[in-house]
């Protein structure tokens, strides 16, 4: 049995007048990788914020682990902790090195000891495959490596599920594969995830399900074979070539 | 006139100018801090009595807020010229510190304060330790400017009575009759202190830098 680690239910946010997105009802099973695509400012990512609470839906409901985060008076930085996310612009502190931004939020918001928070900050670094920057600075760090360090903050928190917000868009096209992998090897990791980017060979390979979101609401979804070749509607097929064209090679190439 | 003594006998109130410069600055900066943070983060009504404390602590000049305060402190409490002079300088220097400091963090990206809020930390954990340390050096700078403007303002108490170096300068000059000579003196101490200040929080400015790649 499928075991549902986010449920989000007719969610809706606007800005004024402005609908950002409508009624949005998805679920996000343990374990599983889905993907959110869509043309840009569809609003896929103030959807994430909106999961993780950073940006208040204006109705609808969120459900953590089975609990309601979006119920009056729950303690919103209780539930980022068990959120992960990343950020499009890596959003690393710059004044602290690439440990340091892995460790603040265990000793800081988690309270561990320093020497425990250090050695599990060392060992999210390692797994990202930088433990050996481990003491250099965002500035002295190419984007690739930055954005790992990133991966690495959020994955501290132990968290349910980690939210990626086109993690590779600010990316130069060579650092890509490097952050792609270290999600790649998450997702085999049983790690569930919640990932909206354009990165179609991703999409292809390593989800479990895409969906596609437009106009501020869920056109369709389904797994990535279905969407790719038996589409529901025209409209999925021709936006997810035509993203694979601009996007999806260089992943394949690699 | 022994010219030795001339000099000795001014500079002998730089230790004045130094306390009072070293009261008043701290204080100034302890008040600036809080009172930029409300500024910044304490909503709509904080924000405008900020604004409004800055707006007339900047509109008067330092040496009628001077003489406002020390009469509106010593009225009430039994105060030293030389603490009454400090503190009011002190509370003269916070507004301009605070709008320092408040430049400041408002330079800090506020994707920054995001990044915190998305591991979890309260926004008051993620003033602390997250933007507070990044305007800090952000402020340096432009906080050396303030620190040179605080120790020339300090000759301000000598309006109180206070032997600091100018008050000395003056005393001096009127019974030797060497004006001339008294605030070249007294200039130039002035000018060492201010100096020396720059000196060393450009070397702190330096030295908190964010190491990074060109």
């Amino acid at each position: 049995m499928p075991n549902p680690i986010l449920v989000v239910k007719d969610l809706t946010k606007k800005y004024g007048d402005n609908i950002i997105f409508h009624d949005i009802n998805m679920t996000v099973n343990e374990g599983d990788t889905d993907v959110i695509i869509g043309p840009s400012g569809t609003g896929k990512s103030t959807l994430l914020r909106c999961i993780n609470l950073l940006t208040k839906a204006n109705s609808g409901q969120i459900w953590l682990d089975g609990e309601e985060i979006t119920a009056p008076g729950y303690d919103e930085d209780e539930v980022r902790q068990h959120v992960g996310m990343v950020f499009q612009n890596f959003l690393l502190f710059n004044h602290l090195t690439a440990l340091d931004n892995v460790k603040i939020g265990l000793s800081k918001v988690k309270k561990l000891k320093d020497d425990q928070a250090e050695a599990k900050a060392m060992q999210e670094l390692d797994r990202v495959g930088l433990a050996d920057r481990a003491h250099h600075y965002p500035g002295q760090l190419s984007g690739g490596q930055q954005q790992r360090v990133a991966i690495a903050r959020a994955l501290a928190m132990d968290p349910r599920i980690m939210l990626f917000d086109e993690p590779t868009s600010a990316l130069d096209p060579e650092l890509i594969g490097e952050v792609l992998e270290v999600m790649r090897k998450l997702a085999l990791d049983g790690m569930t995830m919640l990932v909206v980017t354009h990165e179609m060979g991703f999409a292809r390979e390593v989800s479990d399900r895409i969906i596609f979101l437009e106009k501020g609401s869920i056109v369709e979804e389904g797994p990535p074979e279905v969407l790719f070749y038996t589409p529901k509607f025209e409209r999925t097929r021709e936006f997810l070539w035509k993203i694979t064209e601009l996007y999806g090679k260089k992943e394949s190439d690699s | 006139m022994d010219v030795g003594r001339f000099i000795q006998y001014i500079a002998s109130g730089t230790a004045y100018t130094v306390s009072v410069t070293l009261i008043a600055l701290p204080l100034g900066l302890f008040l600036g801090l809080i009172f930029s943070l409300l500024y910044v983060y304490g909503g709509k009504v904080l924000t405008r009595i900020m604004s409004i404390y800055s707006t007339v602590m900047r509109g008067i000049p330092p040496i009628v807020l001077l003489f406002i305060l020390y009469f509106m402190v010593s009225g009430n409490i039994n105060l030293s010229p030389f603490w009454a002079g400090s503190i009011s300088l002190g509370i003269v220097s916070s507004a301009y510190q605070m709008e320092i400091i408040r430049g400041a963090l408002l330079s800090v990206s506020g994707a920054q304060m995001m990044a915190a809020r998305a591991i979890g930390m309260s926004r008051m954990r993620a003033i602390k330790h997250i933007i507070i340390p990044q305007a800090f050096r952000m402020a340096i700078c432009p906080w050396s400017n303030e620190a040179a403007i605080v120790i020339k303002d300090s000759s301000l108490v000598y309006a109180l009575g206070v032997p600091e170096i100018l008050r000395r300068a003056q005393l001096i000059s009127a019974s030797t009759q060497q004006p001339f000579l008294a605030f070249i003196v007294a200039g130039l101490i002035y000018f060492m202190l201010v100096f020396v200040t720059n000196r060393l929080l450009d070397g702190l400015d330096k030295r908190m830098r964010i190491p990074a790649n060109p």
